[in-house]
Formats: structure tokens, C-alpha cells, sequence
């Protein structure tokens, strides 16, 4: 802090004030849509027409909606735990398996960042075609997956490695197995963490929609059945109730899951950020 | 040394079944549904398009129809310039607010990033679907200079234009460019700051000399996430673009759709995928010549 001037305290002042209006723009548009879904008026225009909790009854009673809602949550937790499985191992082995085999599988899973979503999808539109199961459940089970494992593997690679090694060693000096070590040393320590991973995974499968387009069936996920929607501008302050509600989850899911990634690291050590 | 021989001596013990159970989640999915779906991809760019599933024959003229026809210059162009703007934008503006983060934001950083962050973690689908209502004919922004006795009457120019997709697009990819960059500036040493400021460099020439060489690895990651994403984007053009603005993505979705030709859907993804694979290789390229530090 010794580096410090009265000079850059000012250019502090001032970058604060931008930091602001850069927070107002990230999240002013995206709470007009819940400022609007308590609007009594079918178009999204001020000014603002009174408030009404209408479009939230609407929610209710829509058979495809709640049938959305219930794929999305079942797709969700299942590919959440297939993302956060692979997370788990595949930075584990990448930071003690010692094989190239394990760097590169690690390396691969997180190419995905790499790929437009429209390419991810038409690929795995293409292989689950191939091998007979065309677009399902299944399929969108199988494509979160893969969009939610960069995001899993950076989570837990990070917390595994902020476990200091000696830990690891202490263990296996003391005669545990690799499966025991794991088991019983390794995956405690870094619980947090793997609810954290898990529950960004949930909310990305959640929220996806460029790669699922590609992979669903006849049983639509939320977000395409919102897509849907789109096209009737009768239904949208219905789409803005629903959304209220998806970024008002997601917000406390996503928050939860801060919480937890830096849960319990005093555990292993202090906290390195 | 010592330390070496201990840390090697658990692995000699390592149980093949072990390796293997936590091997092969991760080798499925990256071997299968990366590696062997992208191969899948190259393989039918190569086919013509009979209708089945993997095509026939042998071919290169899906490549040919890319190079040849006007179109899909246009639209690649296009995709690429509106890409670009997108990165320079959100790069740009996401700078300053990294800088905060890393040298002056204080005990308010941890919240400061998690409120930067949080966005990316809400429905990318509701955030493109909040630009639509703000810039529709009926919309917010219109209703709103209306209202304000800014403008008399509501304006088209706002939606269904390129500009908006360039809007939308950085917004919804904000939180993309800020962490990179963050975390480039944060590992930059402070005794490098120090040194420059005792040696007598202005603020404005320590960054221009010290701060902003180092952050550039950050830079090239921020820029190289926003841009993948961006480039072959299909939402927001059909979104708030309209017609003028079909971007690359458009037109593979619309090969796997309505068109229904699926090799030349997976010629032009293999397209996107090298214009990529050229961005990545510049962007190592630059990221060397800076000196990066990862």
C-alpha cells in the first residue's frame, strides 16, 4: 500500500464511481423484467400502469409449464451430478494420477469453452443420432454434461488444489489405500466444493438454452418452452413472471454456491484469495 | 529431495481398479462427446447430403459453396465484425472495473466480484429476452423518451438492427471479460508498481510500461472467452437483430433445422471452428510477444 498516492486515491474515487455505473448497467435491464411482471399492463412500456400480481396467477394451473418446470429439474439434477462426477475425478486424477492420459483428459474437458454452443449441439445432435437415441432427455442430460464441465472441473481442480499435499501423503504414509484416501481424506475436504460445483452445474443446465435447442424431444425444458412463448406477445408478462422467478433461484442458488466454494477451506488452510 | 522420494512413493502404490473407476467418467465424456462428436462434425463436412443421417460419398463442394457464394462472406464478415466489436466493447469497459477490483476496491472486492460474476449464473435466455423489451417499438427505452418529453414519437431504429445485437451481446457477456483480467492484474507483483514508482514513473507511465503489459495475458484470455461465444451466437440475432443481422450461427442452426442440410450445416461449423482456431493462434502469438506469466 506503500505505493499508494494521494493521486491514485482520487483515480480511486473515480473508478468507483465508474465500477457503479458499470453494475447499473449490467443489472438494470435485467431487473426491468421483474419490475414489469408487477405491471398491470400487457405491454413492457412506461409508464407503469399500477401493480398487479395477475401474471403470477397465470403461473399456476399451466400444465406445460409445471411439465417445463419438472423436466428441468430432473434433467437438471442429473446432469449436475454427472458434471460434478466428472469434475471431481478428472481433477483429481489430473493433479495426483500422474499420467498424461489424465492431463489430457482434463485438458479436453475444458475445450468446451473453446466451442460456439451452436457447434457443441449440432455435434451431439449428430451423435445421439448415430447411436439411436435421438432428441431426449438422455440426450439433453448428456449435452449439460458436457456445458457444465469446465465449469465443475475449474471448481474442484481449484479446491483440490488449495488442499495442501501433505495431507494426501500423511495418508498414504499411513497406509490408505488410493480408493480410502480419497474416500475418507480428500472428498471431506473438499465438500464445499462439490456442493458448490454441483449446484453451479444445476444452474446452468437450468438456465441453458443454445445447446438444448439442438437436443429435446417432445418434452421441452424451461427455457424452451419461455423460447416458445416468445412468439405470442399476449404471454409476455407471463414470460416475465416466470422469469422473476428463474432469476430470483438462480440468484440464490448462485449465491449459496459462493458461500460454499469458500466454505470450510480453514479446514485444509487459510483461504488464498 | 527427500520430499521427492515421499511424494513418489505413494504413487508406486496406486491401484490399477482405482486409476481406472476415476479415469473413466472423465475419458467417456471427453473421448465420446467431445473428441468423437467433433470428428463426427469434420467427417459429415465432407459428405454430400442425401437426406440420411451421415450423408454420402466423398466431397469437398460443401467447402466450395462456403468459398464461392457472396453470402456467406457476408455473413461470416458480418458475425467476425460484430464479434469483434462485442470483445473491444466488453474488454474495454470491463478494465477499469478489474483495475478497481485488483488495486483499489479493499475490503468490498469479495462482494464487488461476486456482483460482477452473479449475472453470468442467471438465464442467458432472459438476459437477451430484457434487451427485446427495452428496445422494442413499444418497448421501455421508447416508452421511456417518450414519457420524458425526450422524443415525440416511438423509433424502429432501436430493434432488429445490428447495433442492438452488438448491445446485447456485450451485455450478456460482461461478466465473461471482468475475471480474467482481474486476475491477471491481482498476480501482478506489487514491488513491480513499487519499483516503477520509486524510479520516478508517473502513474499514467508505470501503467502504460508496467500494468498494462503484465495484465495482457488476462487481456487475450477475457477477449478470446467473449469472442468464442459471440461468433457463433444464433439467440440474440433472431432475438432483437432481424434480418440484417444473420449472423454464422443463424445459418448453422437453420442447416440442422428448417433447411435441412446437415453437411453443409457441419462444413460451415468446421469454418467457424478454423476462423477460431486462427483467433486462438494469434492471440498465443500476441500473448508470447507480452511475456505471458501462466
Amino acid at each position: 500500500m506503500k505505493a499508494e498516492r494521494a493521486g491514485t486515491k482520487r483515480d480511486g474515487r473515480w473508478l468507483g464511481l465508474y465500477v457503479l455505473a458499470y453494475l447499473v448497467f449490467l443489472y438494470l435491464p435485467v431487473l426491468l423484467i421483474p419490475l414489469f411482471s408487477f405491471n398491470d399492463s400487457i405491454q413492457a412500456a412506461f409508464p407503469l400502469q399500477g401493480f398487479t400480481s395477475q401474471w403470477y396467477a397465470t403461473l399456476y394451473g399451466n400444465p406445460a409449464l409445471s411439465g417445463a418446470l419438472l423436466n428441468s429439474l430432473v434433467i437438471g439434477a442429473i446432469a449436475a451430478s454427472g458434471a460434478t462426477l466428472c469434475g471431481i475425478t478428472v481433477s483429481y486424477m489430473d493433479l495426483y494420477g500422474r499420467s498424461p492420459l489424465a492431463a489430457t483428459i482434463s485438458a479436453i474437458a475444458r475445450l468446451p469453452i473453446l466451442i460456439p454452443g451452436v457447434i457443441v449441439g449440432i455435434s451431439l445432435l449428430i451423435l445421439i443420432n448415430l447411436i439411436g437415441l435421438g432428441p431426449s432427455r438422455v440426450a439433453i442430460v448428456l449435452g449439460h454434461i458436457l456445458v457444465a464441465l469446465p465449469t465443475t472441473v475449474v471448481v474442484m481442480r481449484s479446491r483440490f488444489a488449495a488442499i495442501p499435499r501433505t495431507v494426501r501423503e500423511a495418508a498414504l504414509d499411513l497406509g490408505a489405500s488410493d480408493w480410502t484416501t480419497f474416500r475418507r481424506v480428500m472428498l471431506p475436504l473438499s465438500l464445499p466444493a462439490v456442493l458448490s460445483a454441483f449446484m453451479l452445474a444445476f444452474l446452468i443446465s437450468f438456465d441453458e438454452f443454445i445447446v438444448v435447442f439442438f437436443l429435446a424431444g417432445t418434452e421441452p425444458t424451461l427455457p424452451l418452452y419461455i423460447w416458445s412463448q416468445l412468439r405470442f406477445p399476449r404471454s409476455l408478462p407471463t414470460v416475465m413472471a416466470l422469469g422473476t422467478v428463474i432469476l430470483a433461484t438462480s440468484f440464490i442458488i448462485a449465491g449459496t454456491a459462493e458461500i460454499l466454494r469458500h466454505r470450510g477451506l480453514g479446514a485444509a488452510r487459510r483461504d488464498p484469495a | 529431495m527427500s520430499a521427492l522420494v515421499a511424494a513418489q512413493a505413494p504413487a508406486a502404490r496406486s491401484s490399477s481398479g482405482f486409476r481406472l473407476a476415476m479415469l473413466l467418467p472423465g475419458a467417456l465424456v471427453t473421448f465420446l462427446l467431445i473428441l468423437f462428436a467433433l470428428g463426427l462434425v469434420l467427417f459429415l463436412a465432407f459428405r454430400g447430403n442425401d437426406g440420411s443421417l451421415l450423408g454420402v460419398g466423398l466431397t469437398i463442394e460443401n467447402f466450395v459453396t462456403v468459398a464461392t457464394d457472396p453470402l456467406y462472406w457476408t455473413v461470416t464478415l458480418r458475425s467476425l465484425v460484430i464479434a469483434g466489436l462485442v470483445t473491444l466493447a466488453t474488454v474495454a469497459t470491463a478494465y477499469p472495473v478489474a483495475y478497481y477490483l485488483a488495486f483499489h476496491a479493499g475490503r468490498r472486492r469479495g462482494l464487488l466480484l461476486f456482483l460482477v460474476t452473479l449475472p453470468f449464473w442467471t438465464s442467458y435466455l432472459l438476459r437477451v429476452f430484457a434487451w427485446k423489451i427495452v428496445l422494442a417499438y413499444n418497448g421501455v427505452l421508447n416508452s421511456a423518451l417518450i414519457e420524458s418529453g425526450i422524443w415525440s414519437e416511438p423509433t424502429l431504429a432501436f430493434l432488429n438492427t445490428p447495433a442492438a445485437v452488438v448491445v446485447t451481446l456485450a451485455h450478456a457477456y460482461a461478466p465473461f471479460a471482468i475475471l480474467p483480467i482481474y486476475v491477471a492484474l491481482d498476480t501482478i507483483p506489487k514491488s513491480l508498481l513499487e519499483a516503477a514508482s520509486d524510479l520516478g514513473a508517473r502513474p499514467f507511465t508505470a501503467f502504460r510500461r508496467v500494468v498494462l503489459p503484465n495484465s495482457m495475458p488476462g487481456v487475450l484470455a477475457a477477449a478470446l472467452v467473449v469472442f468464442v461465444p459471440t461468433v457463433g451466437d444464433y439467440v440474440t440475432p433472431a432475438m432483437v437483430g432481424g434480418p440484417a443481422s444473420t449472423m454464422i450461427g443463424t445459418l448453422i442452426q437453420s442447416q440442422f433445422g428448417k433447411a435441412n442440410d446437415w453437411p453443409f450445416g457441419a462444413a460451415l461449423s468446421v469454418c467457424v471452428m478454423l476462423v477460431i482456431l486462427v483467433v486462438v493462434l494469434v492471440a498465443r502469438g500476441a500473448d508470447r510477444r507480452f511475456g505471458s506469466r501462466t
